[in-house]
């Protein structure tokens, strides 16, 4: 299953690149001033992989490409995936249950035409919800990922409300059984969140596994800075969309042929 | 005369105040032994041979550095284990009658009985997992599924 010389290695890693940044980036340090480091770049490791005291880096922004062409409708691996991986078990009320992602199907009244897709948090680069958060909880991490530090989220929903992409969930009944990397709980609020702790271990999003085993394949991980990588070349090969682009909201999720 | 013991007793009061810590530990031993009339929580020992630091301090600080790695790990993804909850929780399971470890509802939980003793309330485990991981979930390092995912998708996606 792996591909040749892709093992251990993120998507669109080419170690000379990195050497050849390192340098630049040591010698333009030492051209500033002594002891002033370009923030982020100095602290990479030579594996290309983040090690774990390493804080998440603002040049890497993680996105999402999702082929809709692709996505079956009917087919709901992804969400079943993202359900397992976080420890998301519903109470039987689709009302007031937590969807990190879900499958939405479009028609088109006057040709008839039918899509299926994902929708999960967008993880804009503008993202509303931390703009209204008013204790700071909702936050984007320096490497794109739009998060919910449940340690100071009071539950008011704010940023549910402002979610144009109806993205947030609430917890709103005590939860056990939570999985160790996923914690959750009731009077908070929850989201995708690229399934960060996959992430900082050089793993792909559950739904993303998910979809490539079982599903059609639809999706596509990746950093969206890194012109060198896979879901870059493709988002510089052929148009695709992103949902509200009307509202300058950046998201990191992209959607092709919909 | 009652005024004569009222004066030494103040004076021996005194002299206890002022050699605290001698004192103190006097007394910490003296409830430390086994026929002491004074409850103590019943703590079971972690694995290994010492704590990720000394245990006084671990006893004194273990909230300020639980606090701190929280807000590394979450906002940063700085994801290192030495001060983890995760590896607390790892490392002082309690097995309960089935031999599985017990939870934080369970007064043997590693954390309910201390804080359970000083009526200290803490709510991580109202969000946080207080059973570890098991073994096939735990080790997400070892793990590149991921990438072997993408690089079948870079080949199978045109």
């Amino acid at each position: 299953m792996n591909g040749e010389g892709q093992k251990g290695a993120p998507q669109g890693f080419d170690p000379r690149r990195r050497r050849f940044l390192s340098a630049a980036a040591a010698a333009a340090g030492v051209a500033l001033a002594p002891g002033v480091m370009l923030y982020g770049i100095a602290a990479s490791t030579p594996a290309g992989a983040r090690a774990p005291e390493e804080a998440a880096s603002p040049w890497v922004r993680w996105g999402l490409l999702v082929d809709v062409a692709r996505c079956r409708e009917g087919c709901d691996a992804c969400v079943t995936a993202c359900a397992e991986e976080n420890g998301l078990r519903g109470q039987g009320r689709p009302e007031t249950d937590a969807q990190w992602i879900r499958k939405v199907e479009l028609r088109d009244p006057a040709s008839g035409t039918e899509r299926s897709l994902p929708v999960m948090c967008q993880h804009c680069a503008e993202p509303p919800c931390v703009d209204v958060c008013p204790t700071g909880a909702s936050f984007k991490r320096a490497d794109g990922i739009v998060l919910v530090d449940k340690h100071t989220c009071i539950g008011c929903r704010y940023c549910m409300m402002a979610c144009p992409y109806k993205a947030r969930s609430f917890v709103h009944e005590a939860v056990t059984g939570q999985k160790s990397y996923a914690p959750r709980g009731k009077g908070t609020v929850e989201s995708c969140t690229f399934c960060v702790h996959r992430v900082d271990a050089e793993r792909s999003p559950a739904c993303v596994e998910a979809c490539a085993d079982s599903g059609g394949g639809a999706m596509l991980f990746g950093d969206l800075h890194d012109p060198e990588s896979e879901i870059s070349k493709r988002i510089a090969t052929y148009a695709t969309t992103r949902i509200r682009a009307d509202l300058g909201l950046d998201p990191g999720v992209r959607y092709r042929n919909l | 005369m009652a005024r004569g013991a009222v004066i030494v007793l103040a004076l021996v009061m005194g002299l206890v105040a002022l050699t605290g810590p001698p004192w103190g530990g006097a007394i910490q031993a003296a409830c430390a032994a086994e026929d002491s009339r004074v409850p103590l929580p019943a703590i079971t020992k972690g694995k290994g041979e010492s704590c990720v630091a000394e245990t006084g301090f671990m006893r004194r600080n273990h909230m300020n550095l639980l606090d701190h790695q929280r807000d590394e790990t979450m906002r940063e993804g700085i994801r290192t284990t030495r001060f983890s909850l995760k590896n607390c929780v790892a490392c002082h399971a309690v097995p309960g009658a089935d031999g599985k470890p017990v939870g934080a509802d369970d007064p043997r939980f590693f954390c309910t009985a201390c804080h359970e003793y000083v009526a200290v309330k803490i709510d991580c485990f109202q969000c946080h997992a207080s059973r570890p991981e098991t073994p096939a979930r735990a080790g997400l390092r070892e793990g590149f599924g991921g990438n072997a995912a993408l690089s079948m998708i870079g080949k199978d996606w045109r």
